[in-house]
């Protein structure tokens, strides 16, 4: 078994955000898997979701699960380790190992908690253009990512053409839609109507455990399709009969209350309202631009994939992005795959990604050696 | 050994030129334009299979469709749009060839003929639509939307003021020298339109 360590890189530079606050120095989370190559040409940068952190593939030693994308990195494997040099940073404004609102402001010995910066995708791809910099890549072949890592992989294709070759991304968009920002706020009222987050000054006390299980719940029904969970729970129930109360009765609700209560052991509740607001804010055709212009300087080539039943992120929202590139002459593929996933199939074991991400680094590294 | 078809396509195109491939398949054609024209390619396909084959070969290809696509091009893009087989499996016939011959310097158009000999043959004889080896689908199973000959072909250019630069007939492999619209199974034309 192969195992694999988390680093850590402190940054003490100031990184200018969008919004115009500073924050005066960063620490970021990393992981790495395989070996740069002589001239620096075969890396690749893996963007989580959400909730994902550095730890993409294979195992940190005791644990029995591997990392989030483990499905796609690894010898072999799409994102192939025996070829690439692959790199996985957790976002700014995370809680795991990078620099966010539950860290601790140097300027004050305490958790950040409120009085940190609201960020936006755009900072996250600045400070992972940072950590690249850091690692001695001029270009990277490709950036990668799904949900809000393809929010990132777009971002990054669009903000420093330069410096990457390609970018996949995958069940993602240029801009949150009203639904998209609304499901969120759903959830980050679930969050700050719980009297446990003491307007984001929980740290050392008790945490809004019941808010961010319920702001969790919310997300879990947007990142599956009414035909995944009609599959997996049906109308089954927990016991034999129903009981005409309000108990957890049906197996969805005990999924969701798990999903709920596990989640909050492994998140913080801050964060959860720092990256929603990110994804909220993000649009690339802020102050009226056209898609076309922003993208008239972009990576030269890129892979979009959608997914049929993901309603939270829909295709139609991929095939504005291929139309703006196509539009531009841009170099670009796009599927739409047939899953029943709905959002979360990205990192399902999905057959159909694995085989047009595979075929679209042979045709993107091959051409890198062309030139 | 290489499709008859690919081959006349691949001498008609000029090396180096900018292709648009609509309904483009496995991507075949692109990765030989590509590979012997030095072609910069693209392709349109509606088939998700089809898509990932395509990808496969090394081409960029967007899942889409033809009827619904096409408007995002700007005018004259690129030096050829290929419709090879694919024009008769479109909704709107009129509109697609339109935008093909807005985006395309040169438009290259490849049909099936269904009034072949062998065609003509069945129908007479048999009294029933007929099934041949350049078009094996039974009725109920077509992909083809559109059921023409390449007189019909012809006369719908006249009709609109669409130049036929060229035009190569074929059967079961071999070029077709005289009565194409007898003995011809396909047919590839060079449109332009000014």
């Amino acid at each position: 078994m192969v195992y694999t360590k988390t680093q850590f890189v402190r940054f003490t530079s100031a990184l200018i955000l969008k919004s115009g606050s500073v924050l005066p120095e960063t620490t970021v989370a990393y992981e790495t898997y395989g070996q740069l190559n002589s001239n620096r040409s075969n890396a690749i940068l893996i963007c989580h979701a959400f909730t994902g952190d550095a730890h993409a593939a294979f195992f940190h030693e005791g644990d029995t699960k591997p990392g989030w994308w483990d499905e796609m990195i690894g010898p072999g494997k799409p994102f192939d380790t025996d070829k690439f040099f692959i790199i996985c940073s957790n976002v700014l404004g995370s809680c795991k190992g990078t620099t966010g609102p539950a860290s601790v402001d140097p300027a004050t010995g305490h958790p950040y908690g409120l009085t940190f910066p609201v960020i936006t995708i755009h900072d996250m791809v600045a400070l992972q253009k940072m950590l690249v910099d850091h690692l001695g890549i001029e270009r990277l072949l490709c950036v990668a990512g799904g949900s809000m890592g393809g929010m990132q992989a777009l971002t990054w294709a669009a903000t420093y053409p330069d410096a990457v070759a390609s970018a996949i991304v995958i069940a993602a968009c240029h801009r949150h839609t009203a639904q998209q920002i609304a499901f969120h706020e759903v959830g980050r009222q679930a969050v700050m109507s719980d009297p446990d987050w003491q307007s984001g000054n929980y740290y050392g006390h008790s945490i809004p455990k019941r808010g961010l299980a319920v702001a969790r719940m919310i997300g879990h029904i947007t990142y599956m399709s009414w035909s995944s969970m009609d599959k997996k729970f049906g109308r089954n129930l927990v016991g034999k009969n129903v009981s005409y109360n309000f108990s957890k009765e049906f197996q969805v609700e005990g999924y969701l209350e798990h999903r709920g209560q596990t989640f909050v052991d492994r998140f913080d509740a801050n964060s959860y309202l720092y990256l929603t607001k990110a994804m909220d804010y993000f649009d690339l055709t802020a102050e009226g631009r056209k898609l076309t212009d922003v993208l008239r300087n972009v990576a030269q080539d890129l892979l979009i994939i959608s997914f049929q039943s993901d309603w939270l992120y829909p295709s139609d929202q991929s095939r504005e992005m291929v139309r703006a590139l196509k539009a531009n002459d841009t170099d670009v593929s796009y599927i739409e795959i047939k899953s029943d996933y709905g959002h979360d199939a990205f990192l399902m074991e999905c057959p159909d990604q694995a085989r047009a991400i595979t075929n679209y680094l042979a045709k993107v590294s091959f051409e890198r050696r062309e030139t | 050994m290489i499709r008859l078809d690919y081959t006349i396509i691949a001498d008609i195109i000029q090396p180096g030129s900018r292709v648009l491939d609509l309904g483009c398949g496995n991507g075949e054609l692109l990765a030989l334009l590509k590979q012997q024209r030095n072609c910069r390619g693209t392709g349109i396909e509606i088939d998700d299979r089809a898509v990932l084959n395509a990808m496969e070969r090394g081409v960029s290809v967007a899942h889409g469709d033809l009827d619904r696509d096409l408007d995002v091009y700007e005018d004259k893009r690129f030096d050829y749009v290929i419709l090879n087989e694919s024009l008769q499996q479109v909704v709107n016939i009129e509109k697609v060839l339109e935008d093909a011959l807005r985006i395309g310097s040169k438009v290259i158009v490849g049909i099936p003929n269904f009034c072949h000999i062998r065609g003509r043959f069945q129908i007479f004889f048999k009294g029933q639509v007929p099934v041949t080896p350049n078009l094996p689908y039974k009725w109920y199973n077509t992909p083809n939307l559109r059921f023409l000959s390449l007189k019909d072909f012809r006369f719908f250019c006249q009709e609109k003021r669409i130049t036929i630069e060229k035009a190569c007939y074929m059967s079961s492999g071999e070029k077709v020298l005289w009565q194409s619209n007898l003995f011809a199974d396909s047919g590839i034309f060079v449109l332009t339109k000014a």
